[in-house]
């Protein structure tokens, strides 16, 4: 398991991706996954760099972990902001016209469509989204 | 992220190079946001785009509905991965994808 704790921030978002991709480029990581996992870390934790804190800037620990069959990896978002549970929003229309689609909620329906489990507690002040992708 | 423009007469062509994400998306949106007036084509080339995230979706859209008053859009060389993200997404539905 390695983790880090970072100020969230927007600015930040790419050194989470390159800390997660690190410990997913040992495991052999298909790149389509890697890519799917890049795009979970740039919505959540940008989620968290936008929200969690505003307006002032408070810090985010990533955790990563690795089971072994099947062959998984767990990546934990943990911040101490607003509590915030990204999976209580209904997913958006994507049926709808250009004209009629709305902008929000498109982030967290891509997550749940690309990950095989994600799970949302409010535990002792944190929010703790975990993420799950079988490789 | 990297952007070029090309214009020729009213057709614009948008060139993306590298990923399209929280962080980079504002940038593409001021690009756009500036060349839109007097366009009646606009062509987004992602033949060098990584990866896209909602954030890249979301100014993908309002460029969409921008262009449908006034002209056509279309989004060219998109490779599978980003594809799939459109298929997802039921963005397939609503761009032109050449």
């Amino acid at each position: 398991m390695k983790e880090l704790t970072i100020a969230a921030t927007v600015e930040n978002i790419e050194t989470v991706t390159d800390f997660v991709n690190e410990q997913l480029e040992a495991l052999d990581c298909p790149m389509k996954a890697q890519m799917q996992i890049d795009i979970a870390i740039d919505e959540l934790f940008g989620n968290i760099a936008h929200y969690a804190y505003n307006p002032d800037v408070g810090d985010a620990t990533v955790r990563v972990e690795v089971t072994e069959e099947p062959l998984a990896v767990v990546i934990t978002f943990i911040d101490k902001g607003v509590p915030y549970d990204p999976l209580a929003k209904a997913d958006p229309n994507i049926t709808l016209s250009a004209e009629e689609r709305e902008i929000g909620g498109l982030g967290i329906f891509m997550v749940k469509k690309t990950m095989d489990d994600i799970t949302y507690e409010y535990k002792n002040g944190q929010n703790i989204l975990k993420i799950k992708k079988n490789l | 992220m990297t952007i070029e423009k090309n214009l020729n007469g009213t057709e614009l062509t948008v060139a993306i190079v590298g990923r399209l994400d929280t962080a980079t998306a504002p940038d593409m949106e001021e690009v756009l946001k500036e060349s839109f007036e007097g366009i009646t084509k606009l062509i987004l080339d992602f033949e060098g785009l990584e990866y896209l995230s909602s954030a890249g979706l979301r100014v993908i859209l309002q460029a969409q509905k921008i262009m449908n008053k006034q002209g056509e859009m279309i989004i060219k060389n998109v490779n599978k991965t980003i594809n799939e993200i459109f298929e997802v997404t039921g963005f397939v539905d609503i761009l032109t994808i050449e």
